[in-house]
């Protein structure tokens, strides 16, 4: 292993090398030409997905989350707020049996999963949302984190629930394995080939929105900071790391990122909180600005209907709810009732969406780093007409630096390393889903793996390296394939779901479900 | 009578080890259970790799305890003439001696002077220190 890596390092430098003996202008052209090639390839694929619905603006597969959480909250009545105290409860450890104690606990699962979630959909993705959608985005962001985790109990209950556990005591599960094997238990054809088509929508995603935005978005930080430089650099960095960690089996960056990365997310909403408390007199006007701008708009493009699409979309990215890909990490806990993973899951997106990503939308628009045009009282649009009009022209992630930046001078530092930080945690969870897939697709074995794992080092030179508009696009894209298979079997395999609901809350109901006395 | 004796796997463990042994011996009918907690926290931090493949590590630990520490422990014992049995836990090590010594509903914990020093005991105080301080069940510290 040890050889490989060098190896792979060896290769690393001479192409490092090789180019910016170019000088600055040669190696930005590499950007560039990477760029363009990455567009173009991935051009048919992005129409698709969002394409929209005919007549409309409205993107086909924005309405498909949304129903598809709608449908799963109105089907289990209610699921997210009828049991949220019960999931409490889970997480605290009330109903482990203490005989289980050294297996995987509810709260380690569902860190692991937030680990993979939290991340740069909070800082960068709702800059994005709040950039182009204006304040009202934030409205429908939480309707949307609400509504999904109803999507996020049911899909993780099932990826407990079909897990396959080996014989060597390793357990790999997620919708792959959901749907192939719920699908023939319940006599439905198809399962075997929805799986593999899920799979491969999750190595697309893992590549895209769990790799090459977080590449890129890191890079935008960083540029923040040192000022401009090529972003294959930043890429070669991170992709070094990363293969050191998931070839090179370095556990101990990972472990220490796992350890470091949720202080920054509690300092993060500690920083967010300083910022709302120091502006409190405005937190009413913010909320005015998001009531406002949920239905009518404030003049961003698209009106309402565009405020509703941005919201929707980033907070479906960032939350995952409907994806899958939470299944996946949810799937390794121990407990003989995969519904318990279910209530314990629907507390994800709340966490990121309700509340992180909700904080970030307040700075961003206390700190008014969107211009309003005085006169009307709308945003204004920038020249392109695309987005709104920022102070210093900042979108994404840049755009919450400013915003935290204006309130705390110091802090677009603190965020450029929380930034990488969770860039890196992102991709080292996204690594493991994509992996998943993959060898449920071409089978477990050391060079299947390692190979994969190459390709996905790869792609976050190339996300580095891209500009931010193909790069979320395409990220953006690959994730909502995901959506698109994995609901489409949700909607099959939820009366599985109602089945054992309906089983734990009588027993819940008549006490047999006990708390252990720790 | 039951004696419940929390072993650490250091060194100093032998001298709990034999303090119960001679405790024992002065009374009849004695049950020793020799407990050996591996610190584990259910709030801890892992990837998602660490947690798919838990269960199997949890086994080893398990079975590296037993083979290391305790069934040596218990084999001393039963050679010595007493009825000895042994207990491997994953948690935290002052709270799991107790919770074992209260539902074995034993009349006395043994332990060893904690031999680790440092900075982390001095901050949130050693497990032998801490057992002292919350234990239901009275405790022996051997020096």
């Amino acid at each position: 292993m040890k050889k490989l890596f060098s190896t792979f390092l060896a290769m690393m430098t001479v192409f490092a090398l090789a180019i910016p003996a170019q000088a600055q202008d040669a190696a930005q052209s590499l950007d560039a030409r990477v760029n363009e090639a990455f567009a173009s390839f991935t051009g048919p694929f992005v129409s698709f997905i969002f394409a929209p619905i005919p007549g409309t603006s409205f993107p086909w597969i924005v309405m498909w989350l949304v129903i598809g959480a709608t449908v799963f909250t109105v089907y289990f009545a209610a699921v997210q707020f009828r049991f949220f105290g019960h999931a409490i409860g889970l997480v605290k450890g009330d109903y482990s049996d203490p005989d289980d104690a050294g297996e995987v606990s509810h709260f380690q699962a569902l860190a692991t999963a937030l680990s993979g979630t939290v991340g740069l959909g909070n800082i960068a993705g709702v800059a994005v949302a709040v950039g182009i959608g204006g304040p009202g985005a934030t409205f429908w962001m939480i309707l949307a984190g609400l509504l999904g985790m109803a999507s996020k109990f049911t899909e993780c209950t099932l990826g407990v629930k079909y897990r396959n556990e080996y014989p060597d005591g390793t357990v790999s599960g997620g919708p792959m394995y959901y749907i192939s094997k719920g699908f023939d238990e319940l006599g439905l054809p198809g399962g075997k080939i929805l799986a593999v088509l899920f799979s491969v929508f999750c190595i697309l995603g893992a590549l895209g929105g769990g790799n090459m935005f977080q590449a890129n978005q890191a890079h935008a930080q960083i540029t923040q900071i040192t000022g401009d430089f090529p972003g294959w650099i930043t890429g070669l960095v991170f992709a070094t790391v990363v293969f050191a960690v998931i070839v090179g089996g370095i556990k101990s960056i990972a472990k220490v990122t796992e350890k470091v990365v949720p202080f920054m997310g509690i300092m993060y909403v500690g920083a967010a909180l300083i910022v709302l408390i120091v502006n409190f007199d405005m937190i009413g006007w913010a909320f005015g600005q998001i009531f406002a701008g949920a239905f009518t708009g404030l003049g961003v493009a698209g009106g309402f209907v565009g405020a509703l699409i941005q919201g929707f979309k980033r907070a479906a990215f960032s939350n995952e709810a409907g994806v899958g890909s939470a299944a996946i990490a949810h799937s390794a806990v121990k407990t003989k009732e995969p519904i318990t993973e279910g209530f314990v899951s629907l507390l994800e997106p709340l966490i990121d969406t309700v509340v992180i990503c909700t904080m970030t939308a307040l700075v961003i628009i206390i700190s008014q780093q969107l211009i309003i045009d005085q006169a009307s009282g709308n945003y204004m649009l920038n020249e392109a007409g695309t987005a709104i009009a920022t102070v210093d022209g900042n979108t994404g992630v840049a755009l919450t630096s400013a915003a935290f930046g204006s309130a705390i001078s110091w802090f677009p530092f603190v965020l450029a390393i929380a930034v990488i930080l969770f860039a890196f945690s992102t991709m080292i969870s996204w690594s493991y889903y994509g992996l998943k897939a993959w060898t449920y697709l071409f089978g477990e074995g050391k060079t299947t793996e390692l190979i994969f794992k190459v390709i996905f080092c790869v792609f976050i030179v190339i996300g580095a390296a891209a500009s931010l508009g193909p790069v979320i696009d395409f990220s953006d894209a690959a994730i909502f394939a995901m959506a698109v298979v994995n609901i489409f079997c949700l909607y099959f395999l939820m009366k599985v779901v109602r089945v054992e609901l309906n089983s734990y809350s009588a027993r819940l109901k008549a006490g047999e479900i006990k708390k252990f006395n720790h | 009578m039951k004696l419940v004796i929390g072993l650490d796997g250091h060194g100093s463990g032998d001298h709990a080890l034999t303090f119960a042994k001679e405790l024992a011996a002065k009374t009849t009918d004695c049950e020793l259970i020799v407990v050996y907690v591996i610190e584990w926290s259910p709030f801890s931090f892992q990837t998602a790799e660490e947690n798919a493949e838990r269960h199997k590590r949890r086994e080893e630990e398990i079975n590296i305890a037993m083979e290391r520490v305790v069934n040596p422990a218990v084999a001393s014992l039963t050679e010595a003439g007493l009825k000895a049995r042994a207990i491997v836990r994953h948690g935290d090590v002052a709270d799991t001696i107790d919770a074992i010594a209260h539902k074995e509903g034993a009349s006395q914990i043994i332990v060893a002077r904690n031999s680790s020093g440092g900075l982390t005991s001095r901050l949130f105080g050693s497990s032998t220190a801490n057992l002292v301080m919350n234990a239901r069940v009275p405790v022996t510290v051997v020096a």
